[in-house]
């Protein structure tokens, strides 16, 4: 059982979610639950849960080097390469772009000499931990992406990797912010998605598109409306017209943001908001509805 | 990076992650800015046009990589295509090609013996040249789950450089992505400076050195702004410290406003829905500095 918390925008309150809901799941259950940190570009879910994080591995993806002692220069691997990583001038240099390719082994299939060798990209890294509170225990594991690396789904993989070959039977995936390849990643095969729609015009906006990609993928999904001012409508209006699943509203909440800022307890700040309750309670009973 | 001492100068605005209120203050930068050009390059939430009401003067298709398809009737089924897919996208019994796992590599096609995959272009968004109160707009719309690789990107740029010319702008704001891959790598790439926007919160700070380790990875000249600085002044002056040590230019705070929640509910640029504000007021000033940056 995977929920993922994505949004179509960043700043919704999709970690913060995502972290409150793992906990409850295992308050709940009684159980370990898995939290996998997708948004490999800003992996910050481990900051509310004291949690000692330790390397599990290292994700590389492959990317050619030329044997210059075995090439013949004839320009094949140049000619089946669609993203430009790897070009042969004249018949003296075969030069590799790695940060271009996308390691799809074409160069080395159509290589008759066998000049190609494999030299290994590093994207990122795989980190895990547990944290324990009472009866609330947690799996937390995490990719950071390297600082430069362009690619994201690899490392996103390793991470929904680990969560299926861990014992735990709930997983609460914290995807990445937007609505393109990465999420698409994240979300893909998740048993429900809750999508975090910030309770604006832009928040409408972009969680409108996220909606049409996961219902697309044909997913399971519900939303939420976070950072509701002044009782807004906006959302459950939304949801309401189009007749998607409305979890629920939860206000904007000077006392909550504070404690996430200073990366505080957000679990005491949030119990004073019986509106996360609630929606955490919804969440939990599509989860048992499945 | 660019040389171009006379040409315009291109500015990307950029945050490590979303929601610490960049496409606000870009859009209340451009109101208050002389002869500028925008770009959105955030094209996953592009939402810079929802405050500026752009009239559109030129729409056009953006085509991305190629899309595999099989022809069934020339297909003999020898799986040679699911063999040499390295991203496991070709169903071994359907022969199905699952969009998701598929990076559009070609290999299929080059392999096939019978020649019965034929590789489409793949449309996967549209550009707008626009034109607003502030000067012209480009902003761009991915269709839902297709690849953001910072192609879009690098289209969105080119218009905007172009229609600087035109004009002879002297700046080009760019509403940056978020996050730390291509998207974002492609939208520094030529840039003239980084103007990082950061949240006060111990996520904002992990967020903002990893985007500032990207502009030094990248050697893009960076600054920073911290936004509602004065709702954690504690993160705020960990924040500063993280900025003197990694040499980068303090811009200035800003307040905490609830106004800017009640500007965006009604698409007006903050700026002009408060213009008597401290906010607008501190803009004032870090626009005035952008301009001779
Ligand atoms: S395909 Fe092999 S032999 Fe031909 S140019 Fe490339 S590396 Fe050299
Ligand atoms: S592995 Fe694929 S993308 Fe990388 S260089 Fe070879 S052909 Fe190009
Ligand atoms: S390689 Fe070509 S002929 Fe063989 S199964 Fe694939 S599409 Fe069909
Ligand atoms: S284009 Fe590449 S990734 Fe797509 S199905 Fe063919 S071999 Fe696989």
């Amino acid at each position: 059982m995977r929920i993922a918390i994505a949004s179509g925008k960043g700043g919704t309150g999709k970690t913060s979610i995502s972290v409150l809901l793992a906990k409850y799941l295992s308050f709940e259950s009684g159980q370990e639950v898995d939290f996998l940190d997708c948004d490999c570009e800003a992996p910050n879910g481990h900051i509310f849960f004291q949690v000692h994080l330790t390397p599990l591995k290292t994700v590389n993806i492959f990317t050619p080097k030329v044997d210059t002692s075995k090439c013949t220069f004839c320009g094949k691997c140049s000619e089946i390469c669609r993203f430009n990583a790897i070009t042969v001038l004249g018949n003296k240099v075969a030069m590799t772009f790695p940060e271009l390719c996308h390691g799809c082994y074409g160069c080395f299939r159509v290589c008759e000499s066998g000049a190609i060798k494999e030299d290994p990209r590093r994207i990122g890294k795989v980190y895990a931990g547990r944290h324990e509170d009472g009866a609330t225990r947690i799996h937390l594991v995490q990719g950071v992406l390297r600082i430069g690396e362009a690619m994201s789904p690899p490392l996103i993989k390793a991470v929904l990797e680990e969560g299926e070959a861990s014992s735990n039977l709930v997983a609460v995936t914290d995807c990445p912010p937007g609505t393109s390849c990465p999420v698409v990643t994240s979300i893909k095969g998740a048993d429900l998605v809750v999508i975090v729609a910030e309770s604006s015009p832009f928040g409408l906006h972009d969680a409108a598109i996220l909606t049409k990609v996961v219902r697309r993928l044909g997913l399971t999904f519900a939303i939420v409306a976070n950072k509701v001012l002044d009782e807004n409508t906006l959302i459950h209006e939304w949801c309401a017209k189009e007749g998607y699943r409305y979890l629920g509203g939860i206000p904007f909440s000077p006392d909550f943001s504070m404690e996430y800022a200073r990366g505080g307890d957000i679990f005491k700040a949030a119990k004073r908001m019986p509106e996360i309750e609630e929606v955490l309670c919804r969440i939990t009973k599509m989860v048992q509805e499945r | 990076m660019s040389d171009n001492k006379n040409g315009p100068r291109e500015i990307v605005i950029l945050s490590g992650k979303g929601g610490t209120g960049k496409t606000t203050i870009t859009a209340s930068l451009a109101t208050m800015m002389d002869k500028i050009v925008m770009a959105d390059c955030d094209v996953d939430a592009s939402n810079l046009y929802m405050l500026l009401s752009p009239k559109v003067m030129r729409e056009q298709d953006f085509f991305m990589g190629v899309r595999p398809e099989i022809s069934r009737q020339e297909c003999t089924q020898c799986l040679v295509c699911v063999d040499v897919c390295a991203f496991g996208a070709i169903n071994g019994e359907s022969l199905e090609i699952d969009p998701v796992e598929c990076e559009g590599c070609g290999v299929c096609a080059w392999f096939c013996p019978q020649n019965a995959i034929e590789l489409v272009e793949n449309r996967c968004g549209k550009w707008f040249s626009s034109e607003t109160r502030f000067g012209p707009l480009v902003y761009a719309e991915l269709f839902p789950g297709e690849e953001n690789s910072g192609k879009l990107v690098f289209a969105i740029k080119e218009e905007a450089r172009r229609l600087a010319e035109e004009r002879a702008a002297s700046h080009i704001l760019v509403d940056g992505p978020p996050g730390i891959a291509c998207p974002v790598i492609s939208s520094i790439s030529g840039a003239d400076h980084a103007l990082l926007v950061a949240e006060p919160t111990l996520s904002g700070l992990s967020d903002l050195e990893r985007v500032l380790d990207v502009c030094h990875h990248f050697h893009i000249k960076a600054s920073c702004i911290i936004n509602r600085a004065d709702l954690f002044p504690e993160v705020t002056r960990e924040i500063r410290r993280l900025l003197d040590e990694k040499n980068c230019t303090f811009l200035g705070e800003l307040p905490f406003e609830k106004g800017v929640m009640d500007a965006n509910q009604r698409l007006v640029p903050f700026v002009e829905a408060y213009p008597k504000a401290t906010l607008t007021r501190r803009l004032e000033k870090i626009a005035a500095r952008l301009a001779v940056l």
